[in-house]
């Protein structure tokens, strides 16, 4: 309990510095108003904006009433939406959300098994074959292999739809794109793990008291290698986030990315920093919860 | 000098006992050679505009042109050419940003895990700040306040991936500053600049030099997908390729198809030499 409220403690700092760095470019690195009004605003507009920033006051002050705002939920008007940031980025999460669920499940279901057959058949054909299949799949970029997906089987087996969100064959290529390099992680990290765990005395003693191989392997054997894939999947979420954005795009998938990424373009820089913050306390949320299931789930685990 | 040569012959000789270790070196050192002579190798002017060979698929099929290997794009120009181009801006970034994360992470990863405390508590949130921000998102939002040139953009995506070298050197000082030299080091009053320096920079050398090789791997990826977003430098890279293959996908395949080979494949040699250079390096570190 203590490490819980540890935990939180370190939150709080952590929010602040996101917020600082956010301030600091949005108003030392040139005009803010020029940056977040679209490059035809009027003299009008722009005065309102400024007000509206409070622009006129020091830095320090500046900094404070920023930082109110984001705790508010304030990020300010979206230009090219004509309303506040925040709902317009928190109706876009839950496809996000979909999506990075669909593909941590694909990349469990694609790793387990082949990262545990690699681990047993150790050094054999199977294995180089696992291996250098895994080692492939971190090494291609996640949006061309959207695209080749989308090519293969959108444009000429015309079995899977080509883009954007609807029923669950409208999930399948873009969880397949943002799950495979994290697949191919977990599959490299399993067989290595599985591999300590099979000369484990308690293997041993499993096998001689006559279970099944397969008993002995899945349920005695990968329980006590899914420990490191939770702290795997939860140190990777940032990177597989920022996975989720690309592919986003690539399919015209409507969540967090592809707003996101409109918002850069278009300069719609409320959107932009709201959209930093939901993704920030979503990444913190995840890894405070991996923390906290890795301790209940190896109660063996003690925390200073 | 003679010493020199004789690790170097050693080095290669370990280099050439690894299947796999000297397949990622042979890539690597392909791409840098493509890159180092690319107007040597490239048949073709990459800006050549020919539209009377506009869409032409590559040579081995039906409509091919033996003169443009790879096929052309819309506009006619050579696709080969291109993605050979392309692999300069890649390596650039790569192998820049990666220094620059280095000169910033190292420093910091060594003095937080020395001297601990407060100053470790400071950097180490700043580190979890870093990381709860995917780096594609904090370039996107700092190339999309500045006019991206290719400068800017390696220092950013440099700045962005720091805290790799940070928590990798940091975790490997908390355990030296335990080992009898480093106490002995303190005890007889050996100043810390010094302690850090000559004692615990040379220690964490070869976990940085394999944090360093597979980050370019990383960092080409990012330098990639932030092309292929539009936000990339204004030059010919293998994401800006594949952005705009993206458009001809279902008319011509191979504009999309060949420059993720070229990443696929460059990405790929650096993971195996990286992957070596751990298991060679560092023979106790697992995954």
């Amino acid at each position: 309990m203590t490490y819980i409220i540890k935990k939180l403690f370190q939150i709080i700092p952590v929010l602040f510095i996101i917020s600082f760095v956010v301030f600091i470019f949005v108003n030392v690195s040139g005009d803010p108003v020029v940056l977040m009004l679209p490059e035809d605003a009027s003299n009008e507009e722009i005065k309102a904006m400024q007000e509206s920033l409070g622009l006129d006051k020091p830095v320090i002050v500046q900094y404070g009433l920023f930082l109110s705002n984001v705790m508010k939920g304030q990020f300010g008007q979206s230009f090219v939406y004509k309303q506040e940031a925040l709902p317009i980025v928190l109706e876009r999460l839950p496809a996000t959300f979909e999506l990075m669920i669909a593909a941590i499940i694909i990349s469990i279901l694609i790793s387990i098994p082949l990262g545990v057959l690699s681990a047993i058949k150790r050094n054999t054909f199977i294995d180089l074959f696992i291996s250098g299949t895994s080692v492939l799949g971190k090494a291609m970029p996640n949006f061309w292999l959207g695209l080749m997906l989308m090519l293969v089987f959108s444009v000429y087996l015309q079995i899977l739809p080509v883009s954007s969100r609807g029923s669950l064959l409208h999930l399948v290529l873009p969880a397949i794109t943002t799950g495979t390099a994290m697949a191919a992680e977990l599959t490299r990290m399993l067989r290595s793990q599985m591999l300590d765990v099979l000369h484990q005395d308690y293997m041993r003693t499993a096998r001689s008291k006559g279970l099944s191989h397969f008993s002995v392997v899945y349920k005695h054997g990968l329980r006590n290698s899914l420990l490191p894939v939770i702290t795997l999947i939860a140190l990777n979420i940032s990177t597989l986030v920022g996975g989720a954005l690309v592919t986003e795009v690539v399919f015209a998938w409507p969540g967090i990315g592809q707003l996101v990424i409109s918002a850069v373009h278009a300069r719609d820089m409320a959107v932009v920093q709201a959209c930093i913050f939901v993704i920030a306390i979503f990444v913190i949320g995840a890894n405070f919860l991996a923390d906290i299931l890795y301790r209940v789930v190896d109660p063996r685990i003690k925390y200073r | 000098m003679k010493t020199n040569q004789l690790t170097f012959l050693k080095w290669l000789k370990m280099l050439g006992s690894s299947k796999t270790g000297s397949l990622g070196a042979i890539i690597i050192l392909t791409v840098t050679f493509t890159a180092s002579f690319a107007s040597f190798i490239a048949p073709h002017d990459v800006y050549e505009v020919n539209l009377n060979a506009a869409s032409l698929p590559p040579s081995w099929m039906d409509g091919g042109e033996s003169q443009y290997v790879l096929g052309t794009d819309r506009l006619g120009r050579d696709l080969f050419s291109r993605v050979i181009y392309g692999s300069q801006i890649s390596l650039l970034v790569g192998i820049s940003a990666v220094i620059v994360a280095g000169v910033i992470g190292v420093p910091i990863g060594l003095i937080s895990g020395y001297y601990g405390g407060f100053i470790d508590s400071f950097f180490m949130r700043i580190v979890d700040a870093n990381i709860a921000i995917p780096v594609i998102l904090i370039a996107l939002f700092v190339l999309g306040f500045l006019n991206p040139n290719l400068i800017m953009f390696i220092l950013v995506v440099g700045v962005a991936t720091w805290y790799t070298y940070a928590r990798v050197v940091r975790s490997e000082v908390l355990s030296l500053k335990e080992r009898e030299f480093i106490k002995a080091a303190r005890v007889t009053g050996v100043r810390n600049s010094v302690i850090l320096i000559r004692h615990l920079l040379p220690n964490v050398t070869s976990s940085v030099i394999v944090v360093s090789t597979l980050s370019v791997a990383t960092t080409i990826i990012i330098e990639s997908s932030l092309s292929f977003l539009g936000l990339g430098p204004k030059a010919i890279t293998w994401g800006a390729l594949l952005s705009d293959g993206r458009d001809y996908l279902a008319t011509s395949w191979w504009i999309a198809t060949f420059p993720g080979i070229a990443i696929t494949i460059t990405v790929l040699g650096i993971i195996l030499l990286g992957d070596w250079l751990r298991d060679v390096l560092d023979p106790h570190s697992h995954v």
